[in-house]
């Protein structure tokens, strides 16, 4: 059997298991080894997906497949979960008991989230999801002594198993009414048998609305903005950037793989839940306070732009998806890097809108860095944010979605508001509070490289990242 | 001369000023300011000679591809030349009329206006569709934080709803603009300029790009941001807001609407010539009641552009270029007058027009110049004002004598409302002590608003400086409009002969 092919998830399995025991042995002690070691090992998994991918087709009998766009995909995501690791080495010391077992959950997550995006059956899928959403019901009520941390943690477990329970019911009745469970027999059973079978259409909603359950699409998204705000900051800004581009990509693997022959049936679904999360992202996030659960809007906004080139789906559609996601968790990880820098003076987290008041003259660098992904969020240009929303609308008018686009477009206004409203508190109020020092350096780092990616410097990526995301794109067809 | 990237280097140079100005101390700030602009004024100069007027239609032009068909491609015309002189202008006056009146956060505030002045460049320049867009919306950015920083007591307010009114008229071009990248394959403002649309496209291209154009122009009735945003900013914000950002509108119609779009330009000529005549009349009346003095120059303003879009939808030569030449005259004479006001705002702290009074015994130099501004604007003969309105009043007259009837009604009703204003502010006594106390310009002053005054003569006594860059461009966009040109309704008729005097000799 040719392993070479899932060489990064091995690497990840493996290593998972082994720092496990290195945390059971060594306890807190640990916390800086595992942390380290789980960078390294998803750098070097990062680096196996570096070459050419192998192109070996499909593996393990139809159960998985290694190609452009898995590659893709995991690549996006070992970085982000890198990155959610080196945020959370600051908390080990002071906040966290079992500090050595984080990294090791991140670890399992992200091997979870690589068979997501290269599952290419029904039962890999399930596995991917769940295995991703187990360990993050778990992280996301890491802090157990924080009563909005078990809340989170508690609620995100009890609507995600819904949401799993939903999407393996539709799993079941595309197997009862296909007889298989491989993306290629779906395709060819609703090539064959339309949208009119009750039992193929009812699988397909259900399938979707697990899904759109992962990536917090409109109508299920309730859970996004508790979770996001009860939840460890350098867990949110994880469930913010890796699962959703697995889930995203998952999403787009689904719909123009083994759902392509009933592209119009999902393609109403899609237009829904985008239309629907653009705009309630953008008007819900008015009254907010907290800049977690603001963020957490944020990402249902953003969301919604990114299922508008799904739903004008072809490369061209696959390829502006795969763009999105890719700066979007760019801007996404940079934004909570700074919010993790919003600290009382003890060093206590604080999350109030509030007290970001006149950070531009208390500590410049970070306003103008956040002031950078805020504004990118909302995809205003000359920032880099604005050109993927300018890919997805590409593609949806070369597909003659008009209407879509010119509504999604107005969404971008409304969106722009709240956007601009953390901008004018940093800008424009009175200095509130300072914050405390003494961060680290290397997210400091990170901001920085974050907000240079996300400048106007960041539209020299155009051409690179365009080649990359077309060939992933390309060989989904 | 080809080799230089000249106008790359008008648009980083400014930028990367602005990124050094944000590390300087408050005064390093200033002078890094004050040189850069006045170096990028120094290139402009060149610029000027350089620049073939019978040459050529795309001059300087640079073309480095970025990727996904968007090119760094600039290059500029006679009418992009002129736009661009009037912005490196403007901007040392700007930082001037800033020198003292800001005192705080100055090295953000001139990295603001630095970075504003590549961006504004940068939308005269570009050749490219996305490109143009890139730098027309990130124009914003820069001037929300002027306001929203350094405005009057309502600037949040302000700040947003300029924002917001543009950003949400602008995002709907961005739609069309996708639409024409797809119908035409190119991204290339000059090969979209000759490519033919299908009329029943048109029809909604040029709507989506007047909605963008209209708000920045801005057009009745959606002018509204265009008080608030001027009152609520730093003098040296209005004078670039109406100087410069306002004149994005007109060279939108001008670049993209009428050469793009002629047949779907022609159908709107009604629908423009209605929205026009209103903001004449109803903004000079609305004008005429102000008691803040930078609301009623706000207002003028939007008077003033009307003759501008009345000008450019008369598909003739006068029309397009008196258009023109309201632009670059109401770029120089609105933005002195919001100096104006700013000098004496710097002194008094309040807009009121009724707080002052008199002041032609007190401050006579200050006189004198707001007199001369007060003149161009209302346009008096001599004056930039008169040349470029007098075009556009005979251009319209010549497609519509009802609309060039309305539109003249609008230079009495602006002689009302300036003269009066002025009336207020520099007759009559000294009756508040507080005003009569106010010392006349100091030498800064008379160097902001001097040249100016001197630039308002040029254009007036000598306009054909400034029509023969655009000449041949005029040319060209009236080649490319000709088939869509409305008939006029002011025909000639052969009038009887006269009685023949051999006829009376018969008796």
């Amino acid at each position: 059997m040719n392993l070479a092919p899932i060489l990064p998830e091995l690497i990840l399995t493996i290593g998972s298991i082994v720092l496990m025991m290195v945390a059971a042995f060594l306890g807190r002690k640990g916390s800086a080894l595992c942390s380290w070691a789980s960078i390294a090992l998803l750098l070097v998994a990062s680096i196996t997906l570096a070459g050419e991918p192998s192109d070996a087709g499909m593996l393990f009998g139809g159960q998985l497949v290694a190609d452009a766009f898995g590659a893709l995909g995991k690549l996006i995501i070992y970085l982000c979960a890198a990155v959610a690791i080196v945020m959370a080495h600051n908390w080990f010391e002071r906040d966290f008991e079992h500090g050595a077992e984080y990294p090791v959950l991140i670890l399992m997550a992200a091997v979870g989230m690589s068979v997501m995006v290269s599952a290419t059956s029904l039962v890999t899928l399930y596995v991917g999801v769940e295995l991703n959403s187990l360990a993050a019901y778990v992280l996301a009520s890491y802090r157990r002594t924080d009563e909005r941390s078990a809340e989170a943690g508690l609620k995100y477990f009890v609507l995600g198993a819904l949401a799993s329970g939903i999407m393996l019911y539709g799993i079941s009745l595309l197997y009862g009414f296909t007889g298989t469970i491989q993306f290629e027999g779906i395709a060819a059973a609703f090539a064959r048998e339309g949208t009119q079978s009750i039992g193929l259409l009812f699988g397909l909603v259900f399938l979707l609305a697990g899904l759109a359950f992962k990536i917090s699409a409109v109508p299920f998204h309730m859970w996004t903005p508790d979770v996001y705000e009860g939840a460890p900051t350098p867990v949110t800004a994880l469930f913010a950037s890796a699962p959703k581009v697995a889930a995203v990509l998952l999403g787009v693997r689904v719909c123009l793989d083994s759902l392509a022959p009933a592209i119009d049936a999902w393609r109403q679904i899609m237009i829904f839940a985008a239309l629907a999360s653009i705009f309630l992202g953008a008007i819900a996030a008015y009254g907010q306070t907290n800049i977690k659960r603001l963020l957490a809007y944020s990402s249902i906004n953003n969301v919604g732009f990114a299922l508008i080139g799904l739903v004008a789906g072809g490369p061209a559609g696959a390829s502006a998806v795969l763009f999105y996601m890719a700066v979007y968790v760019v801007m996404t990880l940079g934004a909570f890097l700074c919010v993790q820098r919003m600290r009382d003076e003890r060093g206590e987290p604080v999350e109030a809108i509030d007290t970001l008041s006149g950070l531009a003259q208390t500590r410049p660098a970070l306003a103008a860095a956040l002031a950078t992904f805020m504004l990118s969020l909302a995809g205003l240009p000359p920032l880099f944010g604005f050109w993927p929303k300018l890919l997805v609308f590409q593609a949806a008018v070369a597909e003659g979605f008009f209407p879509l686009a010119v509504f999604g477009i107005l969404g971008t206004v409304i969106g722009a508001y709240y956007y601009l409203r953390i901008v004018k508190v940093m800008y424009f109020d009175a200095p509130a509070q300072p914050y405390g020092k003494g961060q680290g350096m290397l997210e400091g780092a990170l901001i920085a490289i974050a907000a240079i990616l996300v400048s106007p410097l960041g539209y020299l990526l155009i051409g690179p990242l365009g080649d990359v995301t077309n060939r992933a794109a390309g060989s989904l067809f | 001369m080809s080799g230089v990237p000249i106008l790359s280097i008008l648009v980083m140079l400014p930028l990367v000023a602005g990124i050094v100005a944000l590390f300087q101390s408050a005064n390093g700030a200033r002078w890094n300011a004050l040189i850069t602009t006045l170096v990028s004024l120094g290139i402009g100069v060149w610029l000027w000679t350089a620049f073939d007027p019978d040459g050529a239609q795309w001059q300087f032009v640079e073309h480095y591809k970025i990727g996904s068909g968007v090119a760094w491609a600039m290059g500029i015309d006679g009418i992009a030349l002129v736009l661009i002189e009037l912005t490196l202008f403007l901007m040392p006056i700007c930082i001037g009329a800033s020198w003292r009146a800001i005192d705080k956060r100055v090295p953000e505030y001139m990295a603001s206006f630095l970075i504003m002045q590549a961006l504004m460049i940068g939308v005269f320049t570009a050749q490219d569709l996305l490109l143009f867009y890139i730098f027309f919306e990130g124009g914003l950015i820069p001037m929300y934080l002027i306001i929203g920083i350094w405005g009057g007591a309502e600037k949040i307010k302000a700040s947003y709803k300029f924002f917001l009114y543009t950003l949400a008229g602008s995002v709907l071009m961005l739609i069309a603009m996708l639409v024409m990248i797809l119908k035409a394959g190119t991204t290339s403002i000059p090969a979209l300029m000759a490519y033919d649309f299908d009329p029943s496209l048109q029809w909604w291209l040029w709507l989506a790009f007047f909605a963008s154009f209209a708000v920045k122009m801005p057009m009745w009735p959606v002018h509204t941001w265009l008080p608030d945003a001027h009152v609520q900013a730093p003098t040296a914000g209005s004078v670039i807001l109406a100087g410069v950002l306002l004149k994005m509108g007109g060279y939108g119609f001008i670049r993209f609407s009428l050469p793009m779009f002629p047949e779907a330009s022609n159908q709107f000529i009604p629908f423009v010539y209605a929205l026009s005549g209103i903001a004449v009349v109803v903004t000079s009346l609305i004008a005429l009641a102000q008691t803040d003095m930078k609301k009623l120059i706000a207002y003028s303003s939007v008077a003033h552009m009307a003759f501008v879009t009345f000008g450019l939808f008369t598909f003739n030569r006068q029309g397009i270029e008196g258009a023109m030449l309201v632009m670059l005259s109401h770029g120089l004479v609105s933005g002195a007058l919001f100096l104006c006001v700013g000098v004496i705002y710097d002194r008094l702290h309040t807009r009121e027009i009724a707080r002052y009074g008199g002041l032609s015994d007190n401050m006579p130099k200050y006189a004198l110049l707001f007199m001369v501004f007060t003149m161009a604007s209302v346009g008096l003969p001599g004056t930039s004002g008169f040349v470029g309105e007098f075009l556009s009043l005979v251009g319209t007259y010549a497609v519509s004598s009802w609309a060039g009837i309305v539109a003249t009604t609008g230079i009495i009703l602006g002689a009302c409302y300036m003269l009066y204003l002025y009336w207020r502010i520099c007759y009559g006594r000294l009756v508040h002590a507080d005003a009569a106390a106010m010392p006349d310009l100091n030498l800064r002053e008379v160097w902001l608003l001097g040249p100016i005054a001197a630039g308002v003569f040029w254009m007036g006594i000598y306009p054909e400086s400034f029509l023969r860059p655009i000449r041949a461009d005029v040319g060209r966009l009236l080649e490319r409009v000709e088939r869509a040109a409305p008939p006029g309704d002011a025909h000639f008729t052969a009038g009887k002969p006269a009685a023949t005097p051999a006829h009376a000799e018969a008796h």
